[in-house]
């Protein structure tokens, strides 16, 4: 049976490198986001490396009326239509604390806009009954802290709401993976402070990949992270708020 | 953009460099301040390195940008790796028409390097299959083909000195199927092993040398000759990854001898034929994730050097001195070279190229400093992908096409700004 992933924020290295895994398997793509020229050097790369079709739509997080296109587009798939979301921005906490205003691009383009995407796209998705969803949040959705704690509420907002997605779109077949990756060797994180347990993008993407064929719901990459989340989450709160890091 | 503060090593981990460096996702991202590239980090010297200096990883830039599967021409970013194109297209009936014998070298590195495979006597270097290159230099983007004549072949082999190729476009060859028909034989001694390598038929030929061996069996090895195949099979796929520097006594002497002994005994007396998938035969070693870290924290060298027919009491001399020396690692390779070569520096000539890894401690430099004047006696030449040892002197008469390389480097780069720890130890680029 064919199946097609519509991807929204394809610009990201994680999203590019599942892009290329799934086009090798010989998947349909449908890339969205904002750089557009960008998205269609990937679905060149994606044609080439084997997918079925690789077409690019725009979205922006922060524009709704963006979204129609692509849930017409959807309608008219053939075989099992699958979403991943990736789309999330992270100014620095600092900059935040300076114009505060940047907090509701921030909770859109992790949560709020993502949600919407995925509650208006869900009743063809139920018809279908078929399917897999995959939203990626954050180890730093687990528990905030004082460094990134406004991408932190917006990632714990976006899992949560999966979490209840979850118990909907299951009664209709379709599955919904959560991930929350820990640190990733992204442009991101290039040049920034040495973090423990780094993942890649490849790497990530194969564990993503094996957790959908599992229909898992949810995953921690790399695998480490769960144990070490389970810890920070048990931390006494009177604890927690004394510590740095 | 961003720059990381890294330490950069080749593959043979000996060298090493402080720089700052840039690693853009997209080719837009390139940052204003340009640098040497940074390719797979598969050359094992210097030749990627820049010490205090700036350089940018071109790993990132990984897309395939066109592909036309009626002619098998490919655009690809210089990030590609040819392992990639071996496994994304070989189901679809093309593959690099020249591959080297680790599919995480980057299509820009393998331009870089002109880098040869298992069939050069039939298929020439990589440079004779790339048609199209985008460079980036300092005053901006040119596009340049075979036409572009010293620009085009400063290029190629060119160890990135005269910009950065950003895009390549590629002619891909046929492939019938994605494995090899593999015949493997043993050679017992010296002399058997070269008159087998030089009746050999075969589209891809190597051999497998025991350096340790000595007396009789000096020279022995395994000659692996192998055909394409039509049948299809899956790649196996990763191996294990060696997780942290091994001890410095894992390829102590003794212990690669009894190796080598058990390896060569592997196949045989009578040979055998094999079926293997194409990534297993062009890319054995690529199996183990980071085995170069089995040679410690000192990491390694490889001496590899081509030395004309001619010379083969040379070459012969030589494998006995390594063979008497005892240092080398199991990893040895003899082949057999043709004449193809696509640019100024490249390294091919006809005749016989070996490879040998030593470990780097005690003996091992001096040794190599010794076999790179042997082979400039032999009138041939060491390949830049692998020197960490050589000095200035010893490459002007291996490489007689230096001048119009210095020349043509020297419009295309005239502020210096691609220079890398090897240009400056060789002294490449001259006085300009
Ligand atoms: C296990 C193993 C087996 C090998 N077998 C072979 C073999 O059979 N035949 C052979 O010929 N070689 C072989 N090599 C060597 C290897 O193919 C070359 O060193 C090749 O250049 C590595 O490519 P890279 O992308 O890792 O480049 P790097 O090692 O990162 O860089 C090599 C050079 O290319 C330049 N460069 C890289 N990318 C660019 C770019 N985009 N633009 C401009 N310059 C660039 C660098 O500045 C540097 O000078 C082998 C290496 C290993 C580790």
């Amino acid at each position: 049976m064919s199946e097609t992933w519509i991807i929204l924020g394809a610009t990201s290295a994680m999203a590019r490198a599942f892009a290329q895994a799934e086009a090798e398997v010989g998947s349909g793509l449908i890339l969205c986001g904002r750089r557009l020229d960008d998205i269609e050097a990937t679905t060149a790369d994606c044609r080439a490396r084997g997918a079925e079709m690789a077409e690019v739509m725009a979205i922006d997080m922060r524009d709704p009326t963006t979204f129609g296109p692509i849930l017409e587009r959807a309608k008219g798939l053939v075989g099992a239509v699958n979403v991943a979301i990736f789309t999330g921005s992270m100014p620095e906490q600092s900059a935040i604390d300076a114009d505060p205003s940047l907090i509701e691009g921030v909770i859109i383009d992790s949560h709020t806009g993502p949600a919407r995407f995925l509650t208006e796209i869900a009743p063809q998705l139920e018809a279908r009954g078929c399917g897999a969803v995959m939203g990626i949040t954050s180890v730093a959705g687990d528990r905030g802290r004082i460094g990134n704690y406004v991408y932190g509420s917006a990632k714990a907002g976006f899992a949560t709401y999966l979490s209840g997605y979850r118990n909907r779109m299951g009664r209709s077949g379709v599955h919904v993976l959560t991930v929350k990756p820990g640190p990733v060797d992204t442009a991101m994180t290039w040049g920034g402070p040495k973090m423990p347990f780094m993942s890649t993008p490849e790497a990530v993407v194969a564990d993503m990949r094996a957790a959908l064929r599992k229909r898992r719901n949810i995953l921690y990459t790399a695998k480490i992270w769960g144990l070490i989340m389970l810890v920070i989450r048990m931390i006494p709160e009177p604890i927690f708020k004394k510590m740095n890091f | 953009m961003r720059w990381k503060e890294e330490s950069v090593t080749g593959w043979g981990r000996a060298l090493r460099a402080e720089a700052e460096v840039a690693r853009p996702e997209r080719l837009s991202d390139l940052p204003e301040k340009l640098g040497p590239a940074i390719g797979g980090r598969r050359s094992y010297g210097d030749a990627a390195l820049n010490g205090g200096g700036r350089a940018i990883d071109m790993t990132r830039l990984d897309r395939i940008l066109s592909f036309d599967p009626a002619s098998g021409k490919v655009e690809v970013e210089a990030g590609v790796t040819i392992g990639t194109l071996l496994r994304v297209f070989a189901p679809q009936g093309w593959m690099p028409a020249v591959m080297p014998g680790t599919g995480f070298a980057t299509v820009g590195g393998a331009i870089a390097m002109d880098v040869h495979g298992k069939n050069h006597h039939h298929a020439g270097s990589f440079g004779g299959h790339v048609t199209a290159i985008t460079l980036l230099q300092e005053a901006g983007e040119v596009r340049i083909t075979p036409r572009n004549r010293a620009l085009w072949q400063a290029t190629i082999g060119g160890l990135g000195q005269t910009g950065i190729i950003t895009k390549a476009v590629l002619q891909l060859a046929r492939t019938p199927g994605t494995t090899m028909e593999v015949r493997e034989r043993r050679a017992e001694g010296w002399d058997e092993h070269l008159a087998m390598l030089d009746a050999s038929q075969a589209t891809y030929c190597v051999s497998w040398i025991d350096a340790t061996a000595t007396g009789e069996a000096m020279g022995r090895g395994i000659l692996e000759e192998a055909e394409l195949c039509a049948t299809r099979k899956p790649a196996a796929s990763h191996g294990p990854k060696v997780p942290t520097d091994a001890p410095g006594f894992a390829l102590s002497a003794p212990i690669v001898k009894a190796f080598n002994a058990i390896y060569f005994r592997r196949v045989p007396a009578e040979g055998r034929s094999v079926v293997r998938p194409m990534a297993d035969f062009f890319f054995p070693l690529d199996r183990i994730h980071d085995w170069n870290r089995l040679y410690g924290k000192r990491g390694f060298h490889q001496f590899q050097c081509v030395v004309p027919e001619a010379a083969k009491g040379q070459i012969k001399t030589m494998m006995q001195e390594i063979a008497g020396a005892g240092l080398a690692s199991p990893l040895a390779v003899l082949k057999r070279m043709g004449p193809g070569r696509a640019g100024y520096l490249s390294f091919p000539m006809e005749g016989y190229t070996l490879a040998v890894d030593f470990p780097n401690r005690g003996r091992a430099g001096g040794l190599i400093g010794r076999l790179i004047d042997m082979t400039a006696e032999a009138g041939g030449r060491i390949y830049f992908a692998k020197d960490s040892l050589a000095r200035a002197e010893q490459i002007g008469a291996m490489y007689p096409d230096l001048g119009k390389w210095q020349a043509a480097v020297a419009k295309a780069d005239p502020g210096g700004i691609f220079e890398t720890d090897m240009t400056r130890r060789l002294g490449l680029r001259g006085s300009e």
